[in-house]
C-alpha cells in the first residue's frame, strides 16, 4: 500500500439531510436516457416511439464516433422521444414492462479475454459510455490505450455517496469488473480510498490494482484531484475513469452476460423527509422516489450533488452518471439588507458572517445567489479550495481570452468542471467557473481534433 | 419591509428597458440591491453559493477603516486646538474634526459614485461596490483643510482614468484612492505638502510640520515620542496618524480573511529591514533613526493595511504577494530617505508596485508553467 496523500485545501460544506444508510426497493415504471448527459455526443436514434426494447438493446449511437453505442437500461416500450429547442434530443423515455428481459452476451472470464474482446463486448452491450476519459471528460475512445484507469472509492462532495455501503457484499462482482478494466490499459488501475472512512474489505482486498490513500476535505474524492497527485496528465496523455457502481455493472456483465443496470441512488437534502438510499435502475424517474417524502414548499430537484448536479423537474429522470438525488429549497426571495445582517445562520467560508462561531452546525442552503455577478476582484479565494498545483484564476482568464497555448501551459488538461465547483461556490464575484472550464475544455477538444 | 418592497416593485417596470425612466436603471438597481439582496437563484453550475458577496466584503473593509476614521476626526480637532493653544474636551475635539471631515466624505462619495452610476448605465451593468471603499479611503489620506472642489476633481479623475477606462472595478491597474491622492499631490502641491496644511486652521506661529518633514531636514530632536506616534497624536493626513487604530482595522481585515496577511506583513518587513540597512549605512541623522520609527511615521501603516492590500491592484499569487509587499516597504523607505522632494514615499511606492504587480505575477505563473513542462521532459 502506498503512502497517504494528505490534502489540506478544500472545503466540506455541512448540509442538513444526509441520507441514512437504509435501502428501500423502489419499483419505477419509467426510465429515460438523456443524450445531453454525454458531452460532445450527437445522438443518432436506432429506435422509434412504440418500439419494444430489452435491457441492453441499442437505442442510439454517436454520429461522430459511431462505435459508441447507448443502450436501454430496462426492458419495455419506447413511449416518447422528447425534443427540445432546435430539435435537440432531450430524453428517450422508456416504460418498463416489468419482465426484466435482457439482451444476452457471452459469459466469460475477463482474465481470459483480450483487450479487443472486452472492448467489443462492453461496446455492443452499451455499457461502454460509463468509461470516461480525462482530459475533456468525454466518453472514452475504444481504440485508445489509456495510461491509467482511476476509480475513486469515496465521495467527498456534499452528501456524497457511501461506496462502502453500496459495494457491501459485492466483492466478487467488483473484482471481476476490475479484472476487465485491468485488461483495457497497459498501465495501472488505481483504486483511491480514504484511510479513515473507507472500511469496506471489498476495496481493501481488491487485487491487481494500486490502492492509493487520500485524506482531506472535498474535493479530495474527485478523481481529477487524485489523478493530479498520482499520475498527472500531460499533453497527449489519456486517463480513463469511472464510478465504483459502474465497476459493479461491468462485473455483473461478465458474470451473467447481461447489461443489468441496477444501482443504488441516494436521496438527500434539507427538504427530504426521510433521506435514504434506494435500489433501482439507471435513469429512473424520480417521481416514485419523491412521492410523499418531500416537505412542502418550492424546491430545486437536482440529479447529482448540489455542487455539480443538474436541475431536473419533479417528474424528471436521474442522469446517466448520477447516483444521487438532492432536494434543496429554492431561494427566490428578497432579503432586506441581507448583506449587512450579522448572518448567524448563513454559511460562508469567510468569517465576515457571525456563523463562524458555530463550527459544527449543519445548514439548509437554498439556491439564492446571495449577490450580483461581478468581475474578478478578490484574489486567493479559489486557491484555498483547489488542492492542485494550478493557478485557477489565471487559467480561467486564459479560457476567457481563448488563448490556447496559455490554457495548455496552465494545465487545462488536468482539470474538469467538478474540480472548480468549490471555486464557484466560494466566489465572492459569483463567477460561473464551472461553465468557463467547460467552455475551455470544449475549445481545446475542438482545437486538438 | 413589505411596504418598501412594494414601492420598489411598483417603480421597477418604469426603470427597466423601454420604461419611461430607463436612464435611471443602474441607479435604481444599485439602491434596490442595497436594500434587498435580490431574489436571483443559481441557474448554471453550483446550485448553492456562499453567502458572501461583494457588498458584504466591501462593507467589512469600510468597517475596518472606521476606527482610523473616528480617531482621525478627533485628532483633527485636537491638533487644531493644540495649535491655537486651547484645551478642550474629547467631544469638542471630535465634533470639530467631524465637521471638517464629513464634507470631504460626502464630496468624495457623491463625485465617485456619480461617475460609477453613469458608467454602469452606459455599459449596462450593475454598479460595482469597489468605490464604497475608495470613497471612505480618499478623505482619510488628504489634509483636513483640503478644498472640497479639489477632492471632487481628483476623485472624478481617478475613477474615470484610473478605473472606468480599464473596464471598472476588477480591471484597474492603479489603486483609485491613491491615484486621487497622487493627482492632488502633483496638481496642487501647495495644498498637499509643506508645513502649513496638516493642521486645520492652524495658528501661524505654531509649527505644523509632520514628523516625517522634520526627519527629512534632520530635525531629529523635534520628533514626537514613540507613544505619541503609535497612538497618533501627531499632525498628518486625516486617517494615517494612529498606528493603533489602523492595527484594529488590520485585525478586522485579517480575521475575516478579506485582507491579505502576506501583503501586510511583507510590507512591514520590507520597510523595517530597509530601515535597518539604512542604519548600517548611515551618513546622516535621518539614516540613523531607529528602523521601527519608519513603520509608525506618516502613512506607512495606513498604506500597508488599507492600500497595498487592494486585491485588484496587488499581486494575486501567493509568492507574488510577498514580493510585492516587500518591495513596497523597500521603495517607501528609499523614497523617504533619499528623495529630498517629498517626505513621504508610501503613496508612490504602492502606485509603482501596482504597475509592476502583473509582472511579478507573470514570473510566478511562469514558474508553474515551467514545472509542468519539466514533468513532460522527465517522462520523455
Amino acid at each position: 500500500m502506498s503512502n497517504i496523500i494528505k490534502l489540506k485545501k478544500g472545503l466540506n460544506i455541512k448540509l442538513l439531510g444526509e441520507a441514512e444508510k437504509t435501502v428501500v426497493d423502489i419499483n419505477s415504471d419509467f426510465f429515460a436516457l438523456k443524450p445531453t448527459d454525454f458531452i460532445g455526443v450527437f445522438p443518432k436514434l436506432m429506435v422509434k416511439e412504440g418500439d419494444e426494447v430489452k435491457a441492453g438493446t441499442v437505442v442510439f449511437y454517436d454520429k461522430y464516433r459511431q462505435d459508441i453505442l447507448f443502450s436501454s437500461p430496462v426492458s419495455g416500450t419506447i413511449t416518447e422521444i422528447k425534443r427540445g429547442p432546435k430539435r435537440l434530443l432531450e430524453e428517450i423515455r422508456i416504460k418498463a414492462n416489468g419482465k426484466s428481459e435482457y439482451e444476452s452476451f457471452k459469459v466469460s472470464d475477463p482474465k481470459k479475454l483480450s483487450k479487443e474482446e472486452i472492448t467489443e463486448l462492453l461496446r455492443k452491450s452499451g455499457i461502454w459510455p460509463c468509461l470516461r476519459q480525462r482530459p475533456y471528460s468525454v466518453i472514452a475512445n475504444p481504440g485508445d490505450d489509456p495510461k491509467a484507469i482511476f476509480i475513486s472509492a469515496f465521495d467527498t462532495a456534499p452528501h456524497g455517496l457511501d461506496y462502502d455501503f453500496i459495494v457491501h457484499g459485492k466483492g466478487e462482482l467488483f473484482q471481476k469488473g476490475l479484472d476487465a478494466l485491468k485488461k483495457l490499459t497497459s498501465g495501472k488501475v488505481h483504486l483511491n480510498v480514504n484511510p479513515q472512512e473507507t472500511t469496506s474489505r471489498v476495496f481493501h482486498k481488491s487485487k491487481d490494482v494500486q490502492i492509493n490513500q487520500f485524506t482531506g476535505p472535498h474535493p479530495a474524492g474527485n478523481v481529477g484531484i487524485q489523478i493530479h497527485h498520482i499520475d498527472p496528465i500531460n499533453k497527449g496523455d489519456i486517463v480513463w475513469y469511472l464510478n465504483p457502481q459502474d465497476v459493479l455493472i461491468i462485473g455483473k456483465f461478465f458474470t451473467e452476460g447481461k447489461y443489468d443496470a441496477s444501482c443504488m441512488i441516494s436521496m438527500s437534502g434539507s427538504e427530504v423527509l426521510k433521506p435514504r438510499y434506494y435500489k433501482t435502475i439507471k435513469g429512473t424517474s424520480v417521481k416514485p422516489i419523491l412521492d410523499k417524502n418531500i416537505k412542502d414548499g418550492e424546491h430545486r430537484y437536482i440529479s447529482g450533488n448540489v455542487l455539480t448536479g443538474r436541475k431536473i423537474q419533479q417528474e424528471g429522470y436521474i442522469g446517466y452518471y448520477d447516483y444521487q438525488l438532492s432536494v434543496i429549497p429554492e431561494g427566490n426571495y428578497y432579503e432586506f439588507l441581507g448583506w449587512a445582517l450579522p448572518g448567524l445562520g448563513k454559511f460562508s467560508v469567510s468569517r465576515s458572517f457571525t456563523s463562524w462561531m458555530c463550527t459544527s452546525k449543519k445548514y439548509s442552503i437554498d439556491t439564492n445567489l446571495h449577490g450580483g455577478e461581478r468581475a474578478f476582484v478578490l484574489s486567493g479565494e479559489y486557491e484555498k479550495v483547489l488542492p492542485m498545483d494550478i493557478f485557477p484564476v489565471h487559467l480561467l482568464k486564459a479560457i476567457l481570452a481563448e488563448d490556447i497555448d496559455l490554457m495548455e501551459n496552465l494545465g487545462i488538461y488536468e482539470v474538469d468542471e467538478e474540480d472548480f465547483a468549490l471555486c464557484e461556490f466560494v466566489c465572492t464575484s459569483k463567477i460561473n467557473s464551472q461553465g468557463i472550464i467547460r467552455k475551455g475544455l470544449d475549445l481545446m477538444r475542438k482545437e486538438m481534433s | 419591509m413589505k411596504a418598501l418592497r412594494k414601492i420598489l416593485d411598483n417603480i421597477k417596470p418604469h426603470v427597466e428597458k423601454g420604461g419611461k425612466f430607463s436612464k435611471f436603471r443602474s441607479t435604481f438597481d444599485a439602491f434596490e440591491t442595497f436594500l434587498f439582496v435580490p431574489d436571483h437563484v443559481t441557474a448554471k453550475g453550483c446550485h448553492i453559493r456562499d453567502s458572501n458577496d461583494m457588498k458584504r466584503t466591501m462593507s467589512v473593509v469600510v468597517l475596518a477603516v472606521v476606527p482610523a476614521m473616528l480617531f482621525g476626526m478627533w485628532n483633527v480637532g485636537y491638533q487644531h486646538f493644540l495649535s491655537i493653544g486651547q484645551e478642550v474636551g474629547l467631544w469638542e475635539n471630535f465634533f470639530y474634526g467631524f465637521l471638517k471631515i464629513l464634507p470631504i466624505i460626502i464630496v468624495s462619495y457623491v463625485a465617485g459614485l456619480g461617475v460609477e452610476f453613469i458608467f454602469a448605465q452606459i455599459r449596462g451593468h450593475e454598479v460595482n461596490e469597489g468605490f464604497l471603499v475608495s470613497g471612505i479611503l480618499i478623505p482619510l489620506i488628504v489634509p483636513p483643510d483640503i478644498p472640497l472642489w479639489m477632492v471632487a476633481v481628483a476623485t472624478i479623475f481617478a475613477v474615470i482614468i484610473g478605473k472606468e477606462v480599464f473596464g471598472g472595478t476588477g480591471m484597474n491597474i492603479l489603486n483609485p484612492a491613491l491615484l486621487t491622492r497622487a493627482f492632488l499631490f502633483f496638481s496642487y502641491p501647495t495644498d498637499m505638502s509643506g508645513d502649513k496644511v496638516w493642521i486645520a486652521d492652524k495658528a501661524d506661529a505654531f509649527s505644523g510640520a509632520t514628523p516625517l518633514g522634520d526627519a527629512l531636514i534632520g530635525d531629529m530632536d523635534k520628533l514626537p515620542t514613540v507613544s505619541d506616534m503609535f497612538f497618533g497624536f501627531i499632525p498628518g493626513s486625516v486617517g494615517e496618524t494612529s498606528t493603533l487604530a489602523i492595527l484594529i482595522g488590520a485585525a478586522i481585515l485579517l480575521f475575516t480573511g478579506v485582507g491579505s496577511f502576506r501583503i501586510m506583513i511583507s510590507v512591514f518587513a520590507g520597510g523595517w529591514l530597509t530601515g535597518l540597512l539604512m542604519n548600517v549605512l548611515a551618513v546622516n541623522s535621518y539614516m540613523e533613526m531607529d528602523a521601527y520609527y519608519h513603520l509608525l511615521l506618516g502613512g506607512f501603516a495606513f498604506g500597508a493595511v488599507f492600500m497595498a492590500t487592494d486585491p485588484v491592484t496587488a499581486a494575486q499569487t501567493k509568492r507574488g504577494k510577498i514580493i510585492y509587499g516587500f518591495l513596497i516597504g523597500v521603495v517607501t523607505i528609499l523614497i523617504r530617505v533619499f528623495n529630498p522632494g517629498y517626505p513621504e514615499g508610501m503613496m508612490l511606492a504602492i502606485l509603482l508596485l501596482n504597475v509592476f504587480s502583473p509582472l511579478i505575477d507573470h514570473y510566478v505563473v511562469q514558474g508553474n508553467i515551467r514545472r509542468r513542462l519539466k514533468r513532460i521532459k522527465v517522462k520523455a
